[in-house]
């Protein structure tokens, strides 16, 4: 069992260093917050508060890197509604109120890694490709229009593959992993729930350690309001009950310890 | 200045409590908040045995609102007093343990486990709309409320909180079961009972259909229910529904609240609790108003 060390969590006014539209819909946006680039790990995610009080939940988005030097984190989000409208809409210089680093982060072991990513499940594996000391294969699944792909070609071999075709090979993640004879010892995993749960039947058959990054909707983000578990195997320490905190004890699993 | 309030002997600090549900047993906040600061911890709901909860989703924001459906989970009575009950006496605060069951005699097997323990007071959950049975189902019939409570009364050592529902056709007729049945005190509002559904998909936000409806969008039915309670009971009444900010707290105190739950605030400033204190403080200092309550019931007709 690996153990993490829990990292303090902070509420803090970071301010945008800057922000573009990098593909349709999807955003790229630096913040400046020195305490939560401090203890930030890969895998970890804030929580980004709206300004509108009509909008009363924050914003779970994960850590695309983190630059501790400058006291830096690096998100990608993409507008899925009116929260993520409005920070789309924030230019250079405005502040946001965020609360990190939330959750655990991907265990960071030195075996011949799978780094799969689907969608806008993608950022989180930059920082984690960033620190992993091991040969990493980088396989990136996108529905049409690709984005951070030459960010990831730093840190190892980048395959992509893409629903319609438009780039790299037509399918999905598996697909890209058959076609191109690739093989891993582990796997680190992010995207959406179809992709998760075919990456665990996968990991299974060839019996490698498969960790998976899930997502919930979300309240509270630190663990108190119950609302964002996902079921476990085995009875949680926690809650007493089949279910995991995914925004505490995850949002990365051992993929066959969560049922989804 | 004196912020203290008393609520059916126990001597709280300052009126401002943390709604069930909303805050866990108090330690994932405890890294934004000082407890010490706080009148009381209210715990989210116990049962005597571990209870799962819903299906996910559980939460949907709405405007101004949320909407949960998070059925109660907990780790059950024995992991709470081994564990939540010692963290929380580490700290100069009131401990307000809310209880939920699923028949009357889980409620009052819960109340005895407690009996022993350094709780202050129970609150009763006769009112989420989450839970097929227990819940709810006690909270709506005036008759039923009266009963259950005089059960628990028979079998609890501390003090009795009744949390009643706003689902009803008259928040006084609940009142006063409540407070016939021999409740020391009264918890109002729990959520209001609501739906969303994403056009996007075409499915409910939760999956449980229905949630209860929180947050500011619920303030005034909040506000007028503690007052039309307030002018027919004489047992003290905790506030809460959308409290955001002191200047809602206070709203609760003038309607006749003795003292305020803040729920769903805790989600939008982990820190909002705390702010409440002070901010009510400020509030007293500036009106030269010397004891809190001298606010409680103030409204002017």
């Amino acid at each position: 069992m690996v153990k993490w060390i829990m990292a303090k969590e902070f509420k803090d006014t970071a301010v945008i260093i800057r922000q573009e539209e990098i593909a349709d819909g999807v955003y790229s946006m630096w913040l400046k917050s020195s305490e939560i680039a401090r203890s930030a790990v890969p895998g970890q995610f804030i929580a980004i508060y709206s300004r509108d009080g009509s909008r009363l939940l924050p914003r779970p988005i994960s850590i695309c890197e983190i630059d501790r030097e400058d006291g830096a984190l690096h998100v990608v989000y993409q507008v899925v509604g009116r929260g993520t409208e409005e920070f789309s809409g924030y230019h250079t210089g405005a502040s946001l109120e965020i609360l990190g680093p939330l959750g655990n982060g991907f265990p960071l072991k030195g075996k011949k890694a799978f780094l799969i990513g689907g969608g806008v499940g993608i950022p989180p594996l930059l920082e984690l490709a960033k620190q992993l000391q091991c040969e990493k294969q980088i396989i990136l699944g996108f529905r049409d229009v690709t984005f951070l792909t030459e960010e990831f070609k730093k840190y190892g071999k980048v395959y992509i593959s893409t629903e319609d075709g438009s780039a790299g090979i037509k399918g999905n993640v598996i697909d890209c992993i058959r076609e191109n004879g690739l093989h891993a010892d582990i796997i680190y995993a992010c995207g959406p729930a179809p992709m998760l749960r075919a990456l665990k039947e996968y990991a299974a058959g060839k019996d490698i350690e498969c960790w998976i990054s899930m997502e919930e909707k979300m309240a509270c983000g630190i663990g108190a309001c119950l609302a964002c578990v996902c079921k476990s195997k085995e009875k949680d320490a926690h809650t007493n009950v089949n279910n995991k905190r995914v925004c505490k004890e995850g949002p990365v699993f051992l993929a066959q310890e969560v049922e989804f | 200045m004196n912020m203290k309030v008393n609520i059916a002997g126990v001597e709280f600090q300052n009126p401002v409590m943390t709604a069930s549900g909303t805050f866990g047993s108090g330690a994932e906040y405890s890294e934004f908040v000082n407890l010490n600061k706080l009148g009381a911890v209210v715990t989210k709901g116990v049962s005597s045995e571990p209870w799962e909860g819903n299906p996910t989703p559980r939460v949907a924001e709405t405007y101004g609102g949320m909407l949960n459906a998070i059925g109660l989970q907990n780790p059950g009575v024995n992991v709470f007093i081994e564990r939540d009950i010692p963290f929380l006496k580490k700290y100069d605060t009131k401990i307000i343990v809310n209880v939920c069951g699923k028949t009357i005699g889980q409620y009052c097997e819960v109340a005895e486990r407690l009996a022993d323990q350094p709780v202050d007071l129970l609150e009763i959950n006769i009112s989420c709309p989450n839970v097929k049975e227990g819940g709810i189902a006690f909270g709506q019939d005036p008759k039923m409320v009266e009963e259950i409570t005089k059960e628990i009364k028979r079998h609890a050592k501390q003090p009795v909180i009744m949390k009643l529902s706003p689902n009803v056709g008259n928040i006084v007729t609940t009142a006063k079961a409540a407070e016939e049945g021999g409740a020391d005190a009264l918890s109002l509002i729990n959520t209001l009972t609501g739906m969303k559904i994403d056009v996007h998909n075409r499915r409910f936000a939760l999956a449980n259909k229905t949630g209860g409806l929180s947050g500011p969008a619920i303030m005034p039915v909040a506000v007028n229910m503690v007052y039309q309670a307030a002018s027919a009971v004489k047992i003290p009444i905790i506030g809460m529904g959308g409290i955001m900010n002191a200047e809602d707290a206070i709203e609760f105190l003038l309607a006749g609240a003795t003292a305020v739950a803040i729920g769903t605030a805790n989600f939008t400033n982990p820190h909002v609790t705390e702010e409440i204190v002070e901010g009510i403080a400020e509030y007293m200092a500036e009106q030269q108003i010397k004891d809190i309550s001298e606010l409680v019931g103030a409204v002017r007709g």
